[in-house]
């Protein structure tokens, strides 16, 4: 019975569900796991890297975060190809609002403009919807540092701490557990790798299975994304104590 | 003709514009509002073709009240004249409106602004600014009198020492004016000076 509405994208099942979207969620649910933290001087975002091949030569030194604009990144999970879509439009979105103002783009305005076009392919016909959640973190004048997570749906929401990918219901009750308001960038990156040495697959952390980037200010006031170095990485696995198989408990 | 002025104070921005809607010789009307509310910190003032400057002003009004309504954070003056000037660029290669601008806005933060916007999308930002055939006698006027950080109080001074010389100096001065300021509080009409009254419609 079912079968009749889940190659239709955009048509109601009789219990009033979307299977071509709930299926692209699913999707997501096998994707390497993303995380992103609210810190109070910054945001953060650590993502989980699926390593195929050893063979395989990676162009760019990181797989799952993107660069949208100067004051805004964002960290993806899902079909890869569907997500350079988006982070494409993303992209253009940006330097058109520049381009007519001359200022940088809201960041709510910016991951709307992107869910309006996710909503678009849970309504209009045929075509099936994007298999990509994304975590932005950005900071804009109107609303500080911001996070937020969107859906193949096409919703969106603003968080302190959220994960998306495989085990993200797991990343995220401990998220819950363990967060706490006002900390700072550094407390906030030993959280989120704390939490994927927990909810990943593999026994141990290291940074080739890691990438992790941070958005913050510089003290002049611009907004600076760094994506932290393999070498620097391995640093902090080490310090937080999470490179080991985690037989510590918390 | 036309004369639009305006300046940046301690606190706040002023615009001031003659009332007046002529058509070649003839003058229909001594009570047109050329300095429009944009939103509650910006003003708008404009000269030009009269028709032109109607529709544009219009055209920017309701596209900075829609980015309001859709995001719930209005524009800061800044982008408003990089919009409004955006809006002239295209249309100049085009159909171009023959407007010239004078935005005056007041954002928390940043505090007062005046930007000058002509027809063939020029944008400056500026501390005074003028538009029109009254812009020879008040430039020099404010070249002369004007500082940086006046009080209302010394800059309604310099605008009415502007209007004066625009009337005295001026062949085809305009009889009236109207003052309009921004400053924290908003945006709002200051002062008229009036030199005649529109003469009411008798009854048939």
């Amino acid at each position: 019975m079912s079968r009749r509405y889940d190659s239709r994208t955009t048509i109601f099942s009789p219990e009033g569900r979307l299977y071509q979207v709930e299926y692209a969620m699913e999707a997501i649910g096998n994707a390497g796991a993303a995380i992103g933290i609210l810190a109070r001087d910054g945001v953060i975002l650590v993502g989980e890297k699926k390593v195929t091949s050893k063979l395989l030569q990676t162009s760019r030194s990181t797989e799952k975060m993107y660069k949208v604009d100067d004051h805004l990144a964002c960290a993806v999970a899902g079909i890869m190809s569907d997500a350079n879509i988006l982070i494409n439009t993303a992209r253009v979105q940006a330097q058109r609002y520049t381009f007519a103002y001359q200022e940088p783009m809201p960041i709510e305005q910016l991951v709307q403009s992107l869910c309006d076009t996710k909503q678009g392919y849970t309504q209009f016909g045929g075509l099936r919807p994007f298999g990509v959640s994304f975590l932005f973190a950005g900071w804009d004048k109107n609303y500080g540092f911001q996070l937020y997570m969107s859906d193949p749906s096409g919703n969106y929401s603003g968080w302190k701490a959220a994960a998306i990918g495989a085990n993200s219901q797991a990343a995220q009750s401990m998220l819950k557990q363990d967060y706490k308001d006002d900390m700072a960038r550094e407390e906030a990156v030993q959280l989120a790798l704390k939490v994927l040495s927990k909810t990943m697959d593999s026994t141990s952390l290291t940074s080739e299975k890691l990438e992790l980037a941070e958005i913050f200010l510089e003290p002049c006031g611009d907004v600076k994304y760094e994506v932290c170095k393999p070498e620097l990485l391995e640093k902090l696995l080490a310090k937080h104590g999470v490179t080991q198989a985690t037989t510590e408990s918390t | 003709m036309e004369c639009v002025f305006g300046l940046v104070g301690d606190g706040f921005a002023l615009v001031a514009a003659d009332t007046s809607a002529v058509h070649s010789i003839l003058v229909h009307k001594s009570n047109e509002d050329k300095v429009m509310i944009l939103d509650s910190h910006k003003l708008l003032g404009a000269s030009g073709e009269a028709g032109d400057r109607v529709q544009f002003t219009e055209y920017i009004q309701k596209n900075v009240h829609l980015y309001e309504f859709r995001n719930g954070i209005p524009l800061t003056t800044a982008a408003t004249a990089n919009f409004t000037r955006g809006e002239l660029a295209l249309a100049l290669r085009k159909n171009p409106y023959f407007v010239n601008i004078l935005l005056a806005g007041y954002d928390k933060n940043i505090g007062p602004s005046l930007y000058y916007i002509d027809y063939i999308a020029t944008l400056h930002k500026v501390d005074k600014g003028a538009f029109g055939y009254g812009s020879y006698f008040t430039l020099s006027m404010m070249d002369r009198h004007y500082k940086s950080g006046m009080s209302l109080e010394e800059a309604i001074d310099l605008v009415d020492k502007c209007i004066i010389e625009i009337r005295s100096r001026l062949v085809v001065a305009p009889p009236n004016f109207v003052i309009k300021i921004v400053d924290k509080d908003g945006a709002r009409e200051y002062a008229w000076r009036e030199s005649i009254k529109d003469a009411g419609v008798s009854a048939a």
